[in-house]
């Protein structure tokens, strides 16, 4: 099964016979995968199944035990934090409850890590935040605080402070689990956006109607493992196991 | 230099020193039954009383709070008598220290009172319970579980504060340092042992209460 | 039988007061300096900081205050150095400060949501980045009422150095009480006075507290 890639390439994240426990408990029970730049990959399954693990394996909040991961080249060494720190300014992520920095502006929010990590003079950050938040349709909140905002433009915030580092690919972890209904739409219309102009991205989501819109890729996850990975139209279509055929079902309920 | 530090006068008294722990215990254990007892009727009368409660309790607990442990200690015992109220130094310092600990007693339960949620008020009065039921049996259980680890620290810096007692010859811990220091000439020596029985008692008596609220007070 | 009136009772105990301020001072501010460096020492990971202070702070709030006093009395004269009042009550309140802060301070940068720290790590920023931009700002803020609110802690506490010699208000009560046989009236203007110093405090600690809260809804 051959994934329609927008760009093809050296896999951007490669994992390998990666595992990760909790204690005794093992979450990942050795993932395989290779992710081309510029690939959408939606990433389902109940919870539990280690979908959130596996991805903020990718960016490091989580240490696994086992295995290799590589991105855009480079390898994840979790006991050096100058390795991690150059890792993250490759991978951005966005998270459900996002996290935006409650004492700055919306702007500050945006400007804060490329000033300090990659030294951008104020004026030019504040020029690349304007332009991010612009695209997001946020232009005019510049200088609003993040209570200020509903949760759907705090999330759109989000993605434009993520994008202000100029990421190689974008973790996005159920980033509208915690919207209410109506607010979604607006944050999956970025992504869209993003995912249209070639952005490598890897989503852990619900929401299954965008996923077999956008991705190129699904991959079913199920207690710890790669449990069926294939395009949108094949997975969502016609279900092999019967473990995703119950995860579907259940869905429609 | 050497400093020669000689432990072995000091734990020669160890009768002595008992029986201090004993009476700070002891003092500790009647502030602690007293004091929760006027911590929960001033946090019921700040609560839910009339305005002027409200207010004579206010006034109490600011007074406590904003002054010194030796001083309102001082003020019992030597000012008292003055006006005709005489005390023994025990009986002061039993006085002293349920005053005290009754105060922040009031503000800490206060907190865990009003943060109850008012479904369980409504719940209770729905049942026909009376007032006196309602904040016995309902409001006051989980609010006390809910303040314990704050009550508990603050019996505990009132246990320690009892070492100030020993200032008006009341038999406690410090006191028998004082004592013995005294005698043996060893101050540095009868201090450092002391000091480390307080610190044993703390921890001991935060363990043990710890362990004592949810079995015997408000339930698991 | 000479007589004392009001205006000299309240007079001498408002002159001993000065030095329960200054003492106060040197207290919370010595404590505070020593305090941010302990918490510096705790956050940044040194090695062995975080048994060290947290065994620091437990022996500090695990003691009373009083024996603190006695034990920098008579310590610093066990090292040949002249046993001064002045320097163990400023040393024994001061690290007793220390402890207390570092406690209240470690607790607030606690308080911060995990959430915050992942942010800033998946921006990139380096831990000390981390610290200064994201978690202390927000931390700082919070801080600021129970800090106040422990200056009245600190004050009361220099009540005890009376007992070590110290000349502030409670020690000037206890004299001029003797001398003018009048305790009730003297040690209700020494309640008083604390009272003065302390009251105004805590309403502001409140006041405070009451506006960080009300920002947060």
């Amino acid at each position: 099964m051959q994934p329609a890639a927008e760009t093809a390439g050296p896999a951007i994240v490669r994992i390998t016979a990666l595992r990760k426990s909790y204690g005794s408990h093992e979450v990942l029970k050795g993932i395989d995968l290779d992710v081309r730049p510029g690939e959408v990959i939606a990433i389902i399954g109940k919870s539990g199944s280690g979908k959130s693990t596996l991805l903020r394996c990718i960016n490091g909040l989580e240490a696994f035990q086992e295995g290799a991961l590589t991105v855009d080249g480079k390898p994840l060494l979790h006991d050096s934090a100058m390795a991690m720190r150059e890792l993250r300014q490759h991978v951005g992520m966005i998270f459900q409850s996002f996290n935006l920095f409650p004492h700055l502006t919306v702007g500050r929010n945006v400007m804060l890590a490329p000033t300090l990590v990659k030294k951008r003079s104020a004026a030019d950050a504040a020029a690349q935040a304007k332009k991010l938040l612009a695209r997001v349709g946020l232009g005019e909140k510049f200088d609003a605080m993040p209570d200020q905002l509903s949760g759907g433009q705090q999330q759109r915030v989000a993605i434009a402070r993520a994008l202000a580092m100029e990421p190689a690919v974008l973790l996005c972890d159920e980033i509208t689990s915690a919207l209410d209904p109506e607010l979604v739409g607006e944050v999956l219309r970025v992504v869209e956006s993003l995912a249209d102009e070639g952005m490598t991205l890897l989503m852990v989501t619900h929401e299954m109607s965008f996923a077999r819109k956008v991705s190129d890729r699904v991959i079913f996850m199920h207690q710890g493992r790669v449990h069926e990975m294939g395009p949108p139209a094949a997975l969502f279509g016609n279900p092999r196991t019967p473990e995703l055929k119950q995860f579907l079902s259940s869905l429609h309920d | 230099m050497s400093i020669a530090l000689d432990f072995g006068a000091i734990l020669a008294q160890w009768p002595f020193l008992l029986k201090g722990v004993a009476w700070t215990l002891g003092l500790t254990a009647i502030a602690m039954a007293i004091g929760m007892l006027v911590g929960i009727a001033c946090a019921w009368a700040r609560a839910s009383g009339p305005a002027w409660l409200r207010a004579a309790a206010g006034a109490y607990v600011e007074m406590i709070r904003n002054t010194p442990f030796i001083v309102q200690l001082f003020f019992i015992f030597f000012g008292l008598p003055s006006m005709g109220v005489k005390l023994t130094p025990e009986l002061a310092s039993v006085i002293a220290m349920v005053l005290n600990l009754g105060a922040y007693a009031t503000e800490i339960i206060r907190a865990g009172v009003e943060a109850t949620p008012r479904g369980q008020i409504e719940a209770a009065q729905s049942l026909a319970l009376d007032r006196v039921q309602v904040f016995t049996r309902v409001i006051l259980p989980p609010s006390l579980k809910r303040v314990w680890p704050a009550l508990v620290s603050q019996i505990v810096i009132v246990m320690l504060g009892s070492a100030v007692c020993g200032q008006i010859a009341t038999e406690e811990l410090s006191y028998a340092a004082n004592v013995i220091s005294a005698a043996s000439f060893r101050t540095f020596e009868a201090y450092i042992v002391a000091t480390l029985i307080y610190l044993l008692l703390a921890i001991g008596l935060r363990r043990l209460l710890n362990w004592a609220g949810p079995r015997f007070i408000f339930g698991r | 039988m000479v007589e004392f009136t009001f205006w000299d009772i309240l007079r001498n105990l408002l002159l001993a007061a000065r030095w329960t301020v200054v003492l106060s001072l040197i207290a919370f501010v010595g404590g505070g300096l020593v305090g941010a460096l302990l918490l510096v020492a705790r956050l940044s990971k040194l090695r062995g900081a975080e048994p060290l202070v947290g065994g620091y702070v437990q022996l500090f709030q695990g003691t009373p205050l009083l024996m603190q006093l006695f034990l920098a009395y008579f310590g610093i004269a066990l090292f040949g150095i002249q046993a001064s009042v002045w320097v163990a009550a400023t040393l024994a309140l001061t690290l007793y400060t220390s402890a207390f802060l570092t406690e209240i301070w470690r607790g607030c940068v606690a308080a911060i949501p995990k959430g915050q720290w992942e942010a800033a790590q998946s921006l990139a920023m380096s831990f000390g980045e981390q610290l200064r931009h994201v978690v202390l700002p927000q931390a700082l803020r919070i801080a600021i009422p129970p800090t106040v609110g422990f200056m009245v802690q600190v004050i009361k506490g220099t009540a005890l150095a009376s007992v070590v010699g110290f000349v502030e208000l409670t020690r000037a009560g206890n004299m001029i009480s003797n001398v003018t046989y009048q305790p009730f009236t003297v040690f209700a203007c020494v309640a008083l006075l604390y009272f003065a110093l302390c009251y105004p405090i805590s309403l502001y600690a409140k006041s405070l507290e009451r506006k960080i809260n009300a920002a947060r809804r």
